[in-house]
């Protein structure tokens, strides 16, 4: 896709995300909005994926893990509006009976999940056995896993950031939706991350790091990390992000981590995004 | 069936020895471990299989995590570490993407109960079945011997889902036939009888026999069944012995709370109210001591199985 075709296509999830939270009153937007470019850009332009024959092993295609999975709007918009199921099923998120839970699960066979995420700090090590398997199979693809930044403060991230190196896991990207903020605050306040480039370079990993809302910087960067996969190097991109991103009274705050907006609120938002999909 | 003492080995030898025939089998069977591969007796998996095998370091619930990942690439991981390590350290872990997310991860619990012996209450977890039988999904198993523990083993490897394996540090009696293949689900009849029934599982199970002989000196002619898996629980076999005798006492190296007792204790009030007497640890933690030393101090141990008869009988 063109840069300009992935912006649209963002734009449209953006609208997604915000008529998401608003139906139902409850939800993520602010760090959903954050991360649509990246995750746009993964599904739009960068995996080779099938995404009307999904299959949990995703033997041949490269496959995506979020481990952050309160942002569960933007994954869901993008696997609906990407073919994995119908885009009207956007309307059910978060309601009795639905496939789309709070948090992203398996267990109610939604296309395009293959794990639970939601419990922060898990999904680089499942990201990473699926890297494994990969191998083993002789299956050259590649696993993409976004995290969050705040989640860098639990320890499995460490422990699972200390095995993929010392394991030569190459044929994994990972990805941290680093937009320096978290419920309580900024993570600089509620616990300084540090250096977090450092901090992967003395883990052993090759770090990158790139705007993450600007389309043409992500796509560059992701297309540096996909050229040196399978070369002994494990990888990790350091995505600078906006929480609230497109929604100007969501950006530059943490308050619309996990609020919804009111009717006002909403259409507001709504009259910054632009239309380019169709809504739901 | 018929008891005879094969030979005395520990069940973690089972595992080991299970989960090489299990590789040996199914080239889809993969082991990890963290940084326990002697102690879990994992070492000869790791040297027929090294492409399958993958040490984590001391990092268990990356350990867990790997597990998952490994099984949605279609494979099927035993994770091999502590029982306290391998469920009330990573609860959670086990909780989200192992047993809410489904996945084919088989985890492998050894040292299990308080016949850890010397190391002390750190690492003699007695609250691990309860943690895992409450999660959905889930199969809890806790062979009682060396042969048991391997067939259990190539059984889980052939069960499609969530496993918890526990089993222990020490040597004990080997009895159950080598050839006897495990059934998920199918409680095992040890001795018929009228006036009680006996459902013990682990250890525990060898501890009952022992106590048969003077059971049957006192007149009382017990029932014993073996509750390897207990869950799902046999209820059908646990209804139907109780219909029989009347009284019931279980046997486990566990916590009363949340343990074997528990769940059939739930049976029992459910549907058919008898006297039950529990022979298992009663809130506290453990301590240093031998095996045969803790199991007579916590009350493990085969006069504590024919004290509880006795009540039992007597409460009827």
């Amino acid at each position: 896709m063109t840069i300009n075709e992935l912006k649209d296509v963002a734009s449209q999830v953006r609208r997604d995300i915000i008529r998401m939270v608003h139906g139902c009153q409850s939800g993520h937007p602010g760090g959903s909005l954050g991360a649509t470019d990246i995750v746009t850009a993964l599904y739009f332009d960068q995996m080779h994926i099938d995404p009307k024959h999904f299959t949990m092993d995703g033997a041949g295609e490269d496959m995506f893990f979020l481990s952050n999975g309160h942002i569960s709007p933007m994954l869901y918009s993008i696997l609906a509006r990407r073919g994995y199921f119908p885009v009207k099923e956007l309307a059910t998120f978060r309601r009795l009976g639905t496939r789309l839970q709070g948090h992203p699960t398996p267990v109610e066979g939604l296309p395009g999940i293959r794990v639970a995420s939601g419990s922060l700090g898990q999904g680089l090590s499942v990201a990473a056995g699926v890297a494994q398997a990969k191998k083993l199979n002789g299956d050259n693809s590649l696993v993409f896993c976004l995290m969050g930044d705040g989640e860098q403060e639990e320890g499995q991230i460490w422990e699972a950031a200390m095995y993929i190196p010392a394991k030569n896991v190459d044929n994994l990207v990972a990805i941290i939706d680093y937009n320096k903020k978290q419920i309580d605050g900024p993570t600089d306040e509620v616990m300084n991350l540090g250096d977090l480039k450092a901090k992967y370079e003395s883990f052993g990993w090759k770090v990158y790091e790139c705007n993450g809302n600007d389309m043409q910087q992500i796509v560059d960067t992701l297309n540096v990390s996909r050229a040196n996969a399978h070369k002994g190097q494990s990888q990790i991109i350091l995505a600078h992000t906006e929480m609230g991103m497109g929604v100007d009274f969501m950006m530059g705050t943490h308050k619309w981590h996990g609020t919804p907006p009111n009717d006002e609120q909403a259409a507001n938002a709504l009259s910054q995004l632009k239309e380019t999909l169709g809504d739901y | 069936m018929k008891i005879e003492v094969q030979n005395y080995k520990d069940t973690r030898s089972g595992f080991g020895d299970g989960l090489l025939e299990a590789g040996k089998r199914n080239p889809k069977v993969v082991g990890l471990t963290a940084d326990l591969t002697g102690s879990l007796k994992m070492g000869d998996f790791a040297k027929a299989f090294p492409e399958r095998f993958f040490q984590v370091g001391i990092a268990e619930a990356n350990m867990v995590g790997l597990a998952a990942g490994l099984a949605i690439g279609g494979y099927i991981p035993f994770t091999g570490t502590f029982a306290n390590f391998s469920s009330a350290r990573i609860y959670d872990q086990i909780r989200m993407v192992v047993a809410y997310s489904n996945k084919n991860v088989k985890i492998c619990a050894s040292h299990a109960g308080v016949t850890l012996g010397e190391d002390g209450a750190t690492h003699q977890t007695l609250e691990d079945v309860g943690m895992m039988k409450m999660l959905p999904n889930m199969t809890v198993l806790v062979p009682c011997d060396y042969n048991q523990t391997k067939a259990a083993t190539i059984a889980a490897a052939e069960h499609n889902g969530p496993v918890y394996l526990r089993f222990g540090r020490p040597k004990v009696a080997n009895f159950t036939p080598a050839d006897e293949p495990f059934i998920i689900g199918k409680a095992q009849m040890i001795q018929e009888g009228t006036d009680v029934s006996i459902f013990a599982c682990g250890h525990l199970v060898w501890k009952a026999i022992e106590a048969l002989p003077i059971l049957k000196e006192m007149g009382i002619n017990a029932e014993l069944i073996n509750i390897h898996t207990i869950k799902p629980l046999d209820v059908e076999a646990v209804l139907k012995s109780v219909a029989k005798t009347g009284c019931v006492v279980t046997a486990e190296e566990h916590m009363r709370n949340g343990g074997l007792g528990d769940s059939i204790a739930q049976v029992l009030a459910l549907n058919n109210p008898k006297p039950i007497e529990m022979v298992a640890v009663d809130d506290v933690f453990g301590q240093s001591g031998t095996p045969d030393e803790l199991l007579k101090h916590y009350h493990l141990d085969t006069p504590d199985i024919v004290e509880a008869v006795k009540k039992a009988v007597a409460r009827k």
